[in-house]
This record gives C-alpha cells, sequence and structure tokens, in this order.
C-alpha cells in the first residue's frame, strides 16, 4: 500500500514536471518588415494613417494602369474610413489619395 | 481609438523604413499577372514563400510544391490572414476554446480536453475564396494571388459535433459563430468571426484541427487549433480558434453579411464589370484542375513526356479528368491516382507524345457532382472562386 502511494507520488512528480516543461508558450518572431512606402510628397500622412493597420505591400501589389488611378485610390481610402474604421482625418484625404495616386497608380 | 499594439507596429514600421532594402537582399519572382513583381521571404517553420504582405503576414504558395507530392507540406501551406493583430505567443496548455450562447453547459475546453475526444482524421483542401485572384479580368482590388492560396493537408481533430454534443445545443439555435485570437489594430475594425448554419456545423465532418499532416500546425496556419471546414473556402477555417458561439440568429457581422459574399447567380458570377443584383456568402470550392509538372510557357523535349497534375472540388470528388494537347479540339481522359478523399487533392497523370513546335495544353477536371471547369473565366466584383480551364503553352523542341 505504501509502495504504492510512493509510486503514485512518483507518477505525479514527473507528470508535474513534465507539465512544467510543456507550460513554456510557443513563442513566434516575424522576419523585420522590408517593404517600404514609396517617397513622395505626402509619405509621412500615409506612413502615420495606412501604415498603423498594414504594411506598404497591401498598396504597392494593387493592380496598375489607367483603372487604377485617383477613383481608385479615392475609393480604397474612402473604404478604409467607412468600412474598417480608419481614424483619418478627413483633411488630410486628399493628400493621401493624390500621394497613392502619384506614387502607385502607373 | 488607437490600441498599444498599434503604437507599436507603427513605430515598427517607421525602423524598417530606416533600413535599406539591400540588407534584406530578398529573391524575387514575378507572378505571371501584371505587376506580380514579389519577393520569396523566409519566416520561421516556412520554407521560402511568395510574400503577398508582410504585415499582416500573408505567403502564397510556389506553384512547383504541388508538383511534389499531392498533400502540401506544412512548411509551405500558404498563409492568409485578414487582421495585423495576430497572436506571437501562445501557450498550448492553457489555450481555451470557450463554447457559449445557446448551450445548455457553457464549456471551457483546453487542448487536454480535445485530445480526450474521439480524434477523426480528414485529407481536404483549403483554398482562399480569392486564389488566383491577379487573374481576373477586370482586374479587382484585393490580395493579388496567383494560383498558390491552397493547400491540401491531412486534417486530425476532434468533430464540432461532439465538441457541442457535450454542451448541448439548444432548441431553436440557428447558426455557429466561430471568433480566432487574431485582433484588429483599432477598435473600429471588424474583428474576423464567422458563421456556419447549425446543421452544416454539425455534420460530423466541420473539425477543430490540431493537427496538420501528423505535427501540430503551424504558428501562422492557426496553432493550436483551427477550424477545418471541409469544402468549403478557407475563409470560414478560422485559426487559433478561441471562441464558438451557439446562436439563434442568422450571424450579422461584417466577414459574413458585408464580405466575402458572390452574386446570387448560378456559379457566383456576374456578366464582367458590373454589379451583382443580390448576394450570399460565398460557400463550396468549385471544380479546378492544373498541370503541375509543367508551368505555362515551358520549353520541353520533343517525344513523350508524362504529364502530372491535380484537381479537386467542393467534396464531390473528382469523376474525370480530361487533356488536351490541341487547344482544346481534342480531349484524352488521364488516369487518376489514388483516392485520399472527396475533399482531396486528386492526382492525375498522362503521358503526351509532342512533336517539335508550340502546343497548347490544357486541363479540364468534372466533378462527381457533374460540374465541369468552364472555358471561359467568369468574374464577380472581389476576384472570388476562379475555375476556367488552364491553358498552358509550351514549346518542344
Amino acid at each position: 500500500m505504501k509502495r504504492m502511494t510512493l509510486l503514485a507520488a512518483a507518477a505525479v512528480c514527473s507528470l508535474a514536471i513534465v507539465t512544467v516543461v510543456n507550460a513554456k508558450p510557443f513563442t513566434y518572431e516575424l522576419p523585420p518588415e522590408t517593404a517600404t512606402f514609396k517617397p513622395g510628397p505626402g509619405l509621412d500622412v500615409v506612413q502615420g494613417n495606412c501604415g498603423a493597420c498594414h504594411s506598404s505591400d497591401y498598396i504597392q501589389t494593387q493592380p496598375r494602369g489607367p483603372k487604377f488611378g485617383k477613383d481608385f485610390w479615392q475609393a480604397e481610402v474612402t473604404k478604409m474610413i467607412t468600412v474598417f474604421g480608419a481614424p483619418i482625418d478627413p483633411k488630410d484625404v486628399p493628400a493621401i489619395v493624390d500621394y497613392l495616386t502619384a506614387a502607385y497608380a502607373n | 481609438m488607437l490600441r498599444r499594439r498599434t503604437v507599436l507596429q507603427g513605430s515598427s514600421a517607421l525602423l524598417s523604413g530606416l533600413v535599406p532594402l539591400g540588407a534584406f537582399a530578398a529573391d524575387t519572382v514575378t507572378l505571371p499577372i501584371g505587376n506580380g513583381e514579389r519577393p520569396l521571404v523566409k519566416v520561421p517553420q516556412k520554407r521560402p514563400m511568395i510574400g503577398l504582405t508582410s504585415r499582416p503576414p500573408q505567403l502564397e504558395t510556389p506553384f512547383a510544391v504541388f508538383n511534389e507530392n499531392v498533400i502540401t507540406p506544412n512548411d509551405a501551406f500558404f498563409v492568409r490572414y485578414h487582421l495585423a493583430g495576430i497572436p506571437l505567443e501562445i501557450d498550448p496548455d492553457t489555450h481555451e476554446i470557450e463554447i457559449k450562447g445557446k448551450v445548455n453547459k457553457p464549456l471551457k475546453l483546453k487542448m487536454a480536453d480535445l485530445k480526450r475526444l474521439p480524434a477523426i482524421e480528414i485529407v481536404a483542401v483549403n483554398q482562399c475564396s480569392g486564389n488566383s485572384r491577379g487573374f481576373s479580368e477586370p482586374r479587382v482590388p484585393g490580395g493579388q494571388l496567383a494560383n498558390g492560396a491552397m493547400g491540401n493537408a491531412r486534417w486530425r481533430g476532434v468533430s464540432l459535433k461532439a465538441v457541442l454534443a457535450q454542451a448541448g445545443v439548444q432548441s431553436g439555435a440557428k447558426q455557429v459563430v466561430f471568433n480566432g485570437l487574431d485582433t484588429p489594430v483599432i477598435d473600429k475594425t471588424p474583428d474576423f468571426v464567422k458563421a456556419l448554419d447549425l446543421d452544416h456545423a454539425t455534420d460530423g465532418e466541420v473539425m477543430l484541427a490540431y493537427q496538420m499532416n501528423g505535427k501540430d500546425l503551424p504558428m501562422l496556419n492557426g496553432f493550436p487549433v483551427r477550424l477545418v471546414v471541409p469544402g468549403y473556402y478557407g475563409t470560414y477555417w478560422v485559426k487559433h480558434l478561441s471562441d464558438i458561439t451557439v446562436i439563434d440568429t442568422v450571424f450579422d457581422g461584417f466577414w459574413m453579411k458585408s464580405s466575402y459574399r458572390i452574386p446570387d447567380t448560378e456559379n457566383g458570377v456576374i456578366e464582367p464589370g458590373t454589379a451583382p443584383k443580390a448576394t450570399v456568402p460565398i460557400n463550396k470550392l468549385n471544380v479546378r484542375s492544373f498541370v503541375t509538372s509543367l508551368a505555362d510557357g515551358a520549353k520541353m523535349k520533343t517525344g513523350e513526356t508524362q504529364l502530372k497534375g491535380i484537381a479537386f472540388d467542393g467534396g464531390t470528388g473528382i469523376k474525370q479528368v480530361d487533356v488536351s494537347t490541341d487547344d482544346g479540339k481534342s480531349w484524352t481522359p488521364a488516369k487518376l491516382g489514388s483516392d485520399l478523399g472527396k475533399y482531396s487533392f486528386r492526382e492525375w497523370t498522362l503521358p503526351v507524345t509532342l512533336a517539335a513546335g508550340a502546343h497548347v495544353l490544357k486541363v479540364r477536371a468534372t466533378s462527381n457532382g457533374g460540374k465541369v471547369q468552364p472555358d471561359k473565366a467568369g468574374w464577380n466584383p472581389p476576384g472570388y472562386m476562379r475555375n476556367v480551364i488552364e491553358t498552358y503553352n509550351v514549346t518542344a523542341a
């Protein structure tokens, strides 16, 4: 009886050790963000607003060409504000749209 | 209102702006779409992947991977997030899934609790709704993906049916709502939450998967447990699953009510460039097939070549794969490989003989449900569900 108790205690002990070993949270480290916004007037406003929620490659990889000019970027900025709740000051919107159109439309 | 995490991310973004690109000298690939240059990026637990975005991380599988094996390796499986507040530290021993709402007995289940329930395994394709969006014509905004936002894995876990049976679903329940640990950066951004009808959620196949191809899920694929919805687009496969809520209404969160919707038409397509009259939530995968043993533009030797590829659909299984070497004028049935289940990629092979010169190869799958891939690409505004017959221009010499 006593021996069984000891065995049981040993089992509990080893379980406890296993638990301690396994209790480490798994941590994950992403590499540094390398994508950067293109230079241009309005860059600081874009970095501070768009860059708060996503990296610049979201913008950089969008389709190019005549159909993806100022109207397209205006619609995208509007979507970010109305749909995704981006806290963009309305007075900053024209500068953001102009920057995106100049930097990423063609 | 910005959360603290936003400030941290914002500052790291600014810092990274000061680092010259050359410091990381990444290799690049060019996808066969306009503005298709992408970096090849290396993140922990993954081999070099096609980088779509870095925050949140979005990675596309290099297409050659699909020729290696009908099962997509964990380290090559695509990654798609919506919100930049992704979990970077998770303790699998204390992680809990809370089951609540219209249930008799609300539960908090740890991984050990899940692993005490009977395990099930299903081989199933997870494909992003917007896989191949970059080929849409006219082009549409969104993640500009080629064909690599898909993968086929053996998922092991427990059925949601068994989990909900423990909690006891109340009468009148209509839907089951799923949330994971990823969060928006800004409070006003809708959290990524998805829902399934109760009948679907309790079909015994929708599962809480804690293993993928015999190993723990990679962090970016939903560690330690994700929802697996066989036959349905990846948007429903909620990662880092933390909350399951049974409701007696139809869930009206943004990612169900406003996003991930397709035109309410046959095959979810409309006249290119137009707007849909009515929409429904995206649902089952349509039928697709690819050649994996060569790429468009391939140069090959004259004579016999063994063509190989994959085909899949949303759960009826693949009945037939046909290959054309004359631009669709004539078709030859391919030999189907082993059947890993109706939700899996199905391998196909066919030896063909090519004379010297240019050839247009095509591959076309037919599902057991009688659906055949279209020869003209369908279109919808979000760029979802592309499944046109794929064409490969090759030259033999």
